[in-house]
């Protein structure tokens, strides 16, 4: 003790007994201590990127227009419009450099090509991260005091979407998010609020289940609440994952809830059953049910459109007066349904309806014994459809659709990471956490009341990247540079074809001014496209216009006064401005220019690859058949349409061919001459 | 006195090491409880996916023994270049002497080649190596575009959804994974016959030309598509910069 304490005041007295000796070891430390800074600026990560850097372009052949494009020191891309101040490409050094495709080792790699770049919209803005850091750590962990790490590149899409609000192609993965979440029904009970204020809206059409007694049983409801997707894979409804007793008390309430729905309701009578056992199949395949409606064959595969819901089943479910009820007039029940209104007779009514009713599965309700309801299991099964939210996807009498039901989604995607509960084990991170939320909501707590969705590892996936794309910057970019989606439209055809349209659902199929499906064609333009006689024939006796599709127009059974009424409104209604229907003849063509016209068809624009005009020698299978295309089209039509198939259709795979007039001219002449039956065109 | 000062320090370094130990990662290897001689793949190799998004398809491999029979209980292993993670890494063939694992591919457009290993009983490794493909954001427009105006001519392969026109077709077009015919084509000789058709490089008028219909970036994505989907794979061909 005493020894130590002796040889630090030596120390003391060597150092600072002379003065000139103490103002000499103080200005050393002064000098060492000012040394720090350029030390730690020189020894710095991304001195070390940069110096990496120049060896490798050392050896290039290139190396002298790398050397001169290379700039040392901290870079940096400021835009003050976007908030960004990254400094990524002080150690990305060669992100611009096209020739440097062969280099694999981070951070060198060039940037794949994009239609933005850096200067543009910065780095942060679709990798996240901290932009202005200059280590690794910094810029690509996340750290207490960093909260934004780089986003994974699974998830990239999302940044696309902070400003693309529309479906983007090259985006696969956030368009079929953005689908599933309006899809799945999750905006029913998550309010997500877009830029310009409004709420994204459900596609998905819920049941309602007002009149829920008429159309099925209680047995079936419990077995339903209690799997959705063991009475059909394609179920849209999660599983709640309901104990018995739940089950039990909530299939009670809605039974005893449902108000019956006035109206005829008479069965046909049975007698009428079609004596031929495969008539309902051929009727089934005749309407084109399967284009809306699957059934999971024998295989397991679910076959079929997924417009309307899955049948395979479907005689285990609905009581068969309500099926042909509904079979006979499906507005009746539920006035918005995308289902069309057949003209069915009672004979086809009662063929069809047997059909489907043959479509069961005994297992599904061989374990379901329900007692009689007493009054409190209807109270309790009240109370539990009020818990669980029920009515936000369902309209249920007495019921009100809840408000802010679940959590709001509008800006998920810049959820602190100091505000989520993670599980054990789990990385700590946002997308990781959004997507172990969708995958089994309920790991985060028996208590929760999210239930448990169907979605494979890819569709988790999407909705996380479409969630991760709700973020504050979503909210609080300058109009000027977000991509708006297109409002969709309400149009609404007017008169007695407005009520015929809804009527026969034209909607779910086929678009018009921008509101409908795309299943089939648009018909906006369609006055101008077709003859009024084919017209009328094609919706008495729908034919196959395109031989590869396995959709098609079904038969609805109209008279020729509904036929008149429609064919009428859109030969005058639905015409385009851009030329006249009648400016060009429809026949009576010189014969050399329609054998000029055959001529360019089969030789110099070979059409025969996707159409077919002489059926026994053209295979062409893409396109619609043109056997009476003379019949079908106008010829002004068929003129325009070869000058530029896209101004007609935009997004229409037949390429533009960029014809000149007379061979457009041509090609009309041709084709206007193909009229059909009777007048096919003489063999080669 | 000196006792309890004693026991304070071997508390307090008890308190600090207890806070310095990590959870231990756990490492999920299984003993295998059987060994086999070859691996094969059943399933999920050449599959294409976005960069950094897990395969549509599983990939399933399966383990035989010298005679050809399937193994079940051999342990086997994924493993891959940096950026892609199997779910599992590892495992024990099933009763049909498979195994599969979800993969997940990288950040970078490209092929990634991924291995599965499985050990004989005479501790031999046996590999097994599979490609797959991941596309970029170039690719991903190229792949769209496929779909909506190649693929129904030059993939034979049909489906009732997608009934393919190949087999219509007089002059067969190339399936896009045909890298024998395809590397041999420059990239301008692409642009060309999808601008201008066929007959532009004196092929059948069959094929339409695109020039019109298709912005040069599309064309420019498409080819980076039919460039990453061919195989044998495509190697740009001139100066190679590489320094070794």
């Amino acid at each position: 003790m005493q020894s130590s304490r002796n040889k630090l005041s030596a120390l003391w007295q060597t150092l600072f007994g002379d003065p000139i000796r103490a103002f000499g070891v103080v200005s050393l430390l002064l000098l060492l201590s000012l040394a720090i800074a350029p030390a730690k600026n020189h020894f710095s990560e991304w001195r070390h990127y940069q110096n990496q850097y120049l060896t490798l372009i050392r050896g290039r052949g290139d190396a002298v227009t790398l050397r001169r494009h290379f700039q040392g020191g901290i870079q940096q891309i400021w835009l003050p419009e976007i908030g960004a101040v990254d400094r990524c490409t002080t150690c990305h050094v060669g992100l611009k450099e096209a020739s440097l495709v062969d280099v694999s080792t981070q951070p060198f790699r060039r940037h794949p090509a994009i239609p933005h770049t850096a200067e543009q919209f910065g780095c942060v803005m679709c990798h996240r991260g901290q932009g202005a850091a200059t280590t690794v750590e910094e810029a690509h962990s996340s750290t207490l005091a960093w909260e934004q790490p780089i986003l994974p590149a699974r998830y990239i899409e999302s940044s696309c979407g902070q400003c693309h609000r529309a479906p983007l192609e090259g985006t696969p993965q956030l368009n079929s998010g953005r689908n599933l979440l309006a899809q799945s029904g999750c905006v029913h009970c998550h309010t997500i609020k877009l830029p310009d204020g409004s709420a994204m809206k459900g596609t998905d059409d819920p049941p309602s289940l007002l009149h829920i007694a008429d159309k099925t049983t209680r047995d079936w409801i419990y077995a339903w609440l209690k799997d959705p997707q063991a009475y059909a894979v394609t179920a849209k409804m999660p599983n709640f994952k309901l104990r018995d007793a739940d089950a039990r008390d909530i299939s009670a309430f809605l039974i005893a809830n449902s108000s019956p729905l006035p109206g005829d309701a008479s069965p046909v009578a049975a007698g009428q059953k079609a004596p031929d056992p495969t008539a309902g199949a051929s009727l089934y395949g005749e309407s084109f049910c399967a284009s809306c409606h699957a059934v999971q064959n024998a295989a397991g595969n679910v076959v079929g459109g997924n417009l309307g819901p899955e049948l395979t089943r479907i005689g285990t479910k609905v009581k068969p007066e309500w099926l042909q009820a509904w079979v006979r007039n499906p507005r009746a029940y539920d006035p918005p349904t995308e289902m069309p209104h057949y003209r069915f007779s009672d004979q086809q009514i009662a063929v069809l309806t047997g059909f489907l009713l043959n479509k069961t599965d005994a297992d599904l309700l061989a374990n379901v014994h329900l007692d009689p309801a007493t009054p409190e299991q209807i109270a309790h099964g009240k109370t539990l459809v009020t818990e669980y939210g029920c009515a936000s996807c369902h309209q249920i009498v007495g019921i009100k659709k809840p408000e802010n039901f679940a959590p709001e989604l509008t800006r998920i995607g810049s959820k602190p990471v100091t505000q989520l509960v993670f599980l054990p084990g789990m990385a700590h991170n946002l997308p990781d956490y959004i997507a172990a939320k969708i995958r089994q909501p309920r790991s985060f707590g028996s208590a929760l009341k999210m239930p448990q969705y169907t979605f494979t590892t890819a569709q988790i996936d999407a909705l996380a990247t479409a969630l991760l794309s709700l973020t504050d910057r979503t909210q609080n970019l300058p109009a000027a540079l977000t991509v708006p989606s297109v409002p969709a439209s309400d149009y609404q055809p007017a008169g007695k074809a407005g009520q015929l349209i809804t009527d026969l659902a034209c909607f779910s199929c086929h678009r018009i001014n921008g509101r409908g499906g795309d299943m089939a064609p648009d018909l906006t333009w369609e006055g101008s496209s077709v003859q009024r006689q084919w017209l009328f024939e094609f919706l008495k006796n729908p034919n196959t216009l395109r031989p590869a599709l396995i959709r098609r127009m079904p038969k609805f059974n109209l008279s020729d006064a509904d036929i008149n009424v429609f064919t009428d409104y859109i030969m005058t209604v639905y015409q385009t401005p851009a030329f006249d229907r009648d400016s060009m003849p429809s026949g009576g063509y010189p014969p050399a220019q329609v054998e000029q016209g055959k001529q360019l068809f089969y030789s110099k624009y070979a059409c025969q690859s996707c159409h077919i005009v002489d059926t026994k020698m053209d295979k062409g299978y893409i396109g619609p058949t043109l056997t009476q295309v003379g019949s079908r089209l106008t010829a002004a039509w068929m003129y325009q349409w070869m000058k530029n198939p896209q101004a007609l259709r935009p997004g229409t795979i037949e390429p533009n061919r960029n014809m000149s007039d007379d061979d457009a001219r041509a090609l009309t002449a041709y084709l206007a001459s193909l009229k059909g039956s009777g007048k096919r065109e003489a063999k080669q | 006195m000196k006792q309890r000062i004693l026991i304070f320090t071997v508390i307090a370094c008890a308190m600090v090491l207890s806070g310095c130990a990590r959870k231990a990662v756990p490492s999920p290897v299984p003993t295998p409880t059987g060994f086999g001689s070859a691996l094969v793949e059943s399933s999920g190799g050449k599959q294409t996916g976005a960069v950094g998004t897990t395969l549509g398809q599983p990939v399933v491999v399966q383990v035989n023994d010298d005679q050809g029979n399937a193994v079940t209980g051999a342990l086997v292993e994924f493993s891959g270049p940096a950026g892609v993670s199997f779910d599992p890494a590892s495992g024990l063939t099933d009763s049909s002497g498979q195994l599969s694992t979800n993969v997940s591919l990288g950040g970078m457009a490209g092929r990634y080649q991924v291995t599965a290993t499985t050990v004989s009983k005479a501790q031999k490794r046996v590999d097994l190596k599979l490609e797959e493909i991941a596309l970029g954001y170039q690719q991903l427009v190229g792949a769209e575009l496929n779909d909506k105006y190649c693929s129904r001519c030059h993939d034979p392969e049909s489906t009732p959804e997608r009934v393919s026109n190949y087999d219509n077709l007089e002059i067969k077009p190339h399936p896009f994974t045909e890298g024998d015919t395809l590397n041999k084509m420059s990239d301008a000789d692409l642009v060309a016959i999808i601008s201008h058709g066929g007959p532009a490089l004196n092929k059948s008028a069959l094929m339409p030309p695109y020039g019109y219909t298709l912005s040069k970036t599309e064309i420019q994505a498409l080819i980076a598509y039919i460039r990453l989907a061919s195989d044998p794979p495509y190697r740009a061909s001139g100066m190679v910069y590489a320094q070794k």
